[in-house]
């Protein structure tokens, strides 16, 4: 067999036959629904590995301390253990990892950075014994005191969080900021003198955790080659595949990374974390090890970056915005996991989609003594978008506008630059109608109850700024078909949008079309289930490989009937011959004849990046949301009730208006989960305080707003398959500003730290009585 | 550190538990303080019935314990002799119900962790409410965590259930 050319686009072209569809564009029931539905879906914990060692880790209550000793004697007479590991039993110097510094050792060596630092690991018999035994490991440590605040680490003489040597050559290296990002275009001081109106506020964001309802774990099997099968519910298998085998010294056809769905991941499943570790347990006792966390460990292991912002922005008369200045410390954690990039591509757009001619963006990448944090939903934008969307409120009670004027004002056109400078951006949708739908779903121009108000934002996200997906499709001589698209299904849904691609450019039933997943031994590359990438990359992959499935079918039509190859065509689902048109399968069935067999088809879509650009590449879309909500607030409580929220996403084309609405729901319900609860709170040594489901509220049934519409705008316009863009953290990205502007409405009293607790809104309500407000 | 010696429970004794799962008499050699919940999943073979955080906050491991919804996490095994436990496995042993249909229709399952949880937590409440308001479904199912946050999603399977159920056509 000839390889298939590798069908590369670039750059993305613009979509071919956007509008009616088959499959594509219904709301196809997710694809193994069924098995989610029923209790038969195996997530992690739930397969079964006989005989396999259960691993327990050994902490210590504190963030930050240097470890004098670890005394193991009780806990490995413990009936059932069989080793206690310590960084003195893996090997020296100790393998480090990490995606954008390799920084983060498989255990603390000499000292804890974090609370939740795994010091030891207990493997046993059974899990009783395993946690029985890291409870009698002895450690001893001496608390140091650290860097657990933005504050605390900026501070000159700070605790320093990460040792200076894994630095080399930085001159911040003896500083805990890991890295910053400058942009600026235009001339602020000289648009300032045009000024108006100024406003200037500081704004904070709290650190919040993931929590996905499946709690993290890995199970690493050793192979008789010497290598290692590895289960983990990881977004990017390929990612993990590939550290795995950098940290072991293995070859990447020795590990094989085995994906189980994961039950949620919202980006903290992304980047690699216990599994080094298990891997080398494995390796070390030549069995299998498993660990499935507890939630208070899944807490301590992922995290979104705090961060505080200083905005000063102008306005004309009109209203229109003439600068904005910001600096924003991202707090990040003891490593740096992906956390320089969410503050590099977050403070890419802290000047939002706007129009603004002066900008100076400083942001910082702040190391501290706390969990490291990672990839979350929204990547930096939620957190810059609470400070320039409550900039915009601000300044338009200023000029006496309201929140949906001024942002007409100001938001940029399709096709005019929003980022300027160097890394130019240009806005590669109609996002007006965005705006405009939100503000006419919510009625906004309805009156208002007392003690209501309403506030409408928007947000912007750049999508991946380079990647790569392939894929294989098989169409079997039967007519049905299977494909093979690395994308995690972690929710999203991934595998049916697949399924209605297959099934539509094949002329295969739905009911005929399987996805094979979640395997690195078996399906082909791909870079990452991330940055809502999936629809767009993976999803040309799998049409890619259609279409050179159907070319297959074809050629091979010619060569088995003896009818010339020109006068054969294809299209969508059909092959037209001579004697007329016969559907896909059944072409594929005669071209097979007695022999039988099958067509292998190879789909690849690559955006290579920008080697120049701040980024790394232009992002290949963005994720463009118009949110508005209306409140009622409780004066004698604080206590807000949503009776009214709008998300309005650009999408491109909706591939599956039911998974578009279940994740526009679920983000805009996250979303109001940093804006109106969810917070870490540290105590003076550094361990998180609200630890655990009792005390960390994420937003359930009744936090549903009263009504939640959620809207969507289709240009079909976007780099995906027939037009679509990624779409699955838009409607999270402003819901702090829509609803910071509502509270403020309501009340008269502006808040700029999140979340908005009834305590915070009701200790504002009073302050600003005694008339210290605004 | 307490004065208790951290292995202790070790050398507890397996206990003999007689329950009904899911109609079938089972029985199970358990320690005492192993909860409802692993020992659904790791004795009885049943890992429909999911764990998240272990102290009755989430839902995800709710079963029927003689027809009520409770939080098998904070049941122990011991506690459940005698007794008659429905898990998911059990409500779907004839293939998918109205209710887990309705789910899907209607958008529900995104990574579907949660869902078992709240599958059960949604027949429980049918069964003791059977047309319930908005209201009153996001009050019975508020123990039921679902960070996929499907919840408008949930509210509209349920009422579209209790309208099957009551012979409308929703
Ligand atoms: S696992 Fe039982 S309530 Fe969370
Ligand atoms: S469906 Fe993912 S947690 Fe509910």
């Amino acid at each position: 067999m000839t390889e298939a050319p590798e069908r590369t686009v670039e750059p993305f072209d613009l979509p071919e036959d956007p509008g009616p569809r088959g499959q594509v564009g219904r709301p196809v029931l997710r694809y193994g629904g069924g098995d989610r539905t029923s209790g038969a879906q195996r997530f992690l914990a739930d397969l079964s590995f006989p005989g396999a060692l259960q691993v327990a880790l050994v902490t210590i209550p504190v963030g930050c301390a240097d470890i004098l000793g670890v005394d193991a004697t009780a806990a490995r007479a413990i009936p059932g253990v069989v080793d206690v590991v310590t960084a003195a039993d893996l090997p020296s110097p100790m393998p480090r990892f990490g995606v954008s510094h390799q920084d983060r050792p498989v255990l603390a060596v000499e000292r804890v950075n974090y609370h939740g630092e795994p010091v030891a690991a207990v493997v046993a018999e059974t899990l009783d014994a395993a946690q029985a035994a890291a409870r009698a490991v002895r450690v001893d440590y001496r608390e140091l005191p650290g860097a657990y605040t933005l504050d605390a680490a900026l501070a000159p003489g700070a605790h320093l969080v990460q040792d200076p040597s894994i630095r080399p050559g930085d001159p911040a290296a003896a500083t805990n900021v890991l890295e910053d990002a400058l942009y600026i275009w235009g001339d602020v001081a000289a648009e300032e003198a045009r000024t108006a109106v100024v406003v200037e506020n500081v704004y904070t964001f709290p650190m919040v955790t993931h929590f996905p309802i499946e709690p993290g774990g890995t199970v690493a099997v050793p192979t008789d080659q010497g290598g290692l099968d590895v289960y983990s519910p990881v977004q990017h298998p390929y990612l993990l595949q590939r550290t795995l085998a950098s940290v072991l010294g293995l070859p990447l056809n020795q590990v094989r990374v085995f994906a189980p769905d994961p039950g949620g991941g919202f980006g903290g499943k992304q980047n690699p974390k216990i599994e080094p570790l298990l891997a080398f347990l494995a390796l070390r006792t030549r069995r299998t090890c498993r660990l499935v966390l507890s939630l208070e460990e899944t807490f301590q292991s992922m995290r979104r970056a705090g961060c505080r912002m200083t905005a000063r922005t102008g306005f004309t008369q009109n209203g229109e915005l003439t600068f904005h200045q910001v600096d924003a410390d991202f707090q990040i954690g003891a490593y740096a996991d992906v956390a320089p990039r969410v503050m590099g591509k977050g403070s890419y757009v802290a000047a939002g989609p706007y129009r603004i001619p002066g900008v100076r963006i400083a942001a910082r990448a702040v190391m501290t003594n706390t969990t490291p944090s990672t990839a979350f939903r929204g990547f930096g934008s939620p957190q810059v978008a609470w400070a320039l969307e409550s900039q915009l409120d601000a300044g338009a009670r200023r000029l006496g506008l309201d929140g949906l004027e001024i942002r007409r004002r100001n938001l940029v056109a399709k096709g005019e630059a929003f980022v300027r400078g160097a890394s130019e951006a240009t806005a590669d949708g109609e996002w007006h109608q965005s705006l405009e739908k939100a503000a006419e779903l919510l009625g906004w121009d309805q009156p208002l109850a007392p003690n209501r108000g309403r506030g409408i934002a928007v947000g912007i996200k750049p999508g991946a700024t380079s990647g790569l997906s392939q894929s294989l499709v098989r169409l079997l001589c039967d007519g049905s078909a299977i494909v093979y698209a690395g994308t995690s299904d972690m929710g999203q849904g991934a595998r049916t949008l697949w399924q209605q691609i297959v099934s539509d450019e094949l002329g295969t039933p739905l009911d005929q079309v399987s996805v094979v997943s979640g395997d690195t031994g078996t399906v082909p590359f791909d870079l990452q289930t991330s940055a809502s990438r999936s629809t767009v990359f993976m999803g040309s992959a799998v049409l890619e490989a259609c279409r050179d499935v159907r070319q297959r079918v074809l050629d091979l039509y010619a060569e088995s009937t003896g009818v010339p190859a020109d006068q054969l065509s294809e299209r969508r689902g059909t092959l037209v011959t001579p004697e007329g048109e016969l559907s896909l399968p059944e072409a594929a069935r005669k071209a097979l004849g007695s022999l039988r067999g099958e067509f292998i088809g190879q789909g690849t879509r690559r955006l290579r990046g920008k080697g120049n650009h701040p980024l790394g590449g232009d992002a290949a879309f963005y994720e463009f949301n118009a949110t508005a909500i209306e409140v009622e607030v409780d004066r004698e409580t604080g206590e807000l009730l949503l009776t009214k929220h709008v998300t309005v996403s650009d999408v491109g084309t909706e591939l599956n208006p039911l998974q578009v609405v279940s994740q526009d729901e679920g983000a805009a319900i996250m979303g109001l989960g940093h804006s109106q609860m969810e917070q870490l709170l540290l105590d003076e040594h550094g361990r998180i305080r609200n630890l655990g489901a009792l005390d960390y509220r994420i937003p359930t049934f009744k936090d549903v707003p009263v009504e939640l519409i959620t809207g969507a705008v289709e240009n079909h316009d976007g780099p995906g398959p027939y037009g679509s863009k990624g779409i699955s953290e838009g409607a999270l990205l402003c819901t702090a500003g829509a609803l910071g502007a509502a509270v403020a409405q309501a009340t008269g009293v502006v808040i700029r730290d999140l979340p908005l607790t009834p305590e915070r809104v009701w200790a504002a309500i009073q302050t600003a009585g005694t008339g210290r407000h605004e | 550190m307490t004065s208790a010696r951290a292995d202790d429970h070790l050398l507890d004794e397996l206990q003999t538990v007689t329950l009904t799962v899911n109609g079938s008499r089972r029985s199970v050699a358990v320690p005492p303080h192993r909860t409802l919940l692993d020992g659904l999943r790791e004795e009885v073979g049943l890992p429909g019935t999911k764990s998240c955080c272990a102290e009755g906050e989430c839902g995800a491991c709710t079963v029927l314990l003689d027809g009520r919804a409770v939080n098998s996490c904070l049941v122990l095994c011991v506690e459940a002799e005698g007794h008659e436990v429905t898990t998911i496995e059990g409500l779907s042993q004839d293939g998918l119900t109205d209710l887990q249909e309705e789910f899907l229709n209607a958008g529900a399952v995104q990574c579907g962790f949660c869902i078992p949880g709240q599958v059960v937590a949604a027949e429980y409440l049918l069964r003791t409410n059977p047309s319930p308001s908005e209201d009153e479904i996001r009050e019975g199912m508020s123990g039921n965590l679902c960070r996929c946050a499907g919840y408008q999603r949930i509210v509209r399977a349920v009422q579209a259930t209790a309208a099957r159920r009551s012979g409308g056509d929703d």
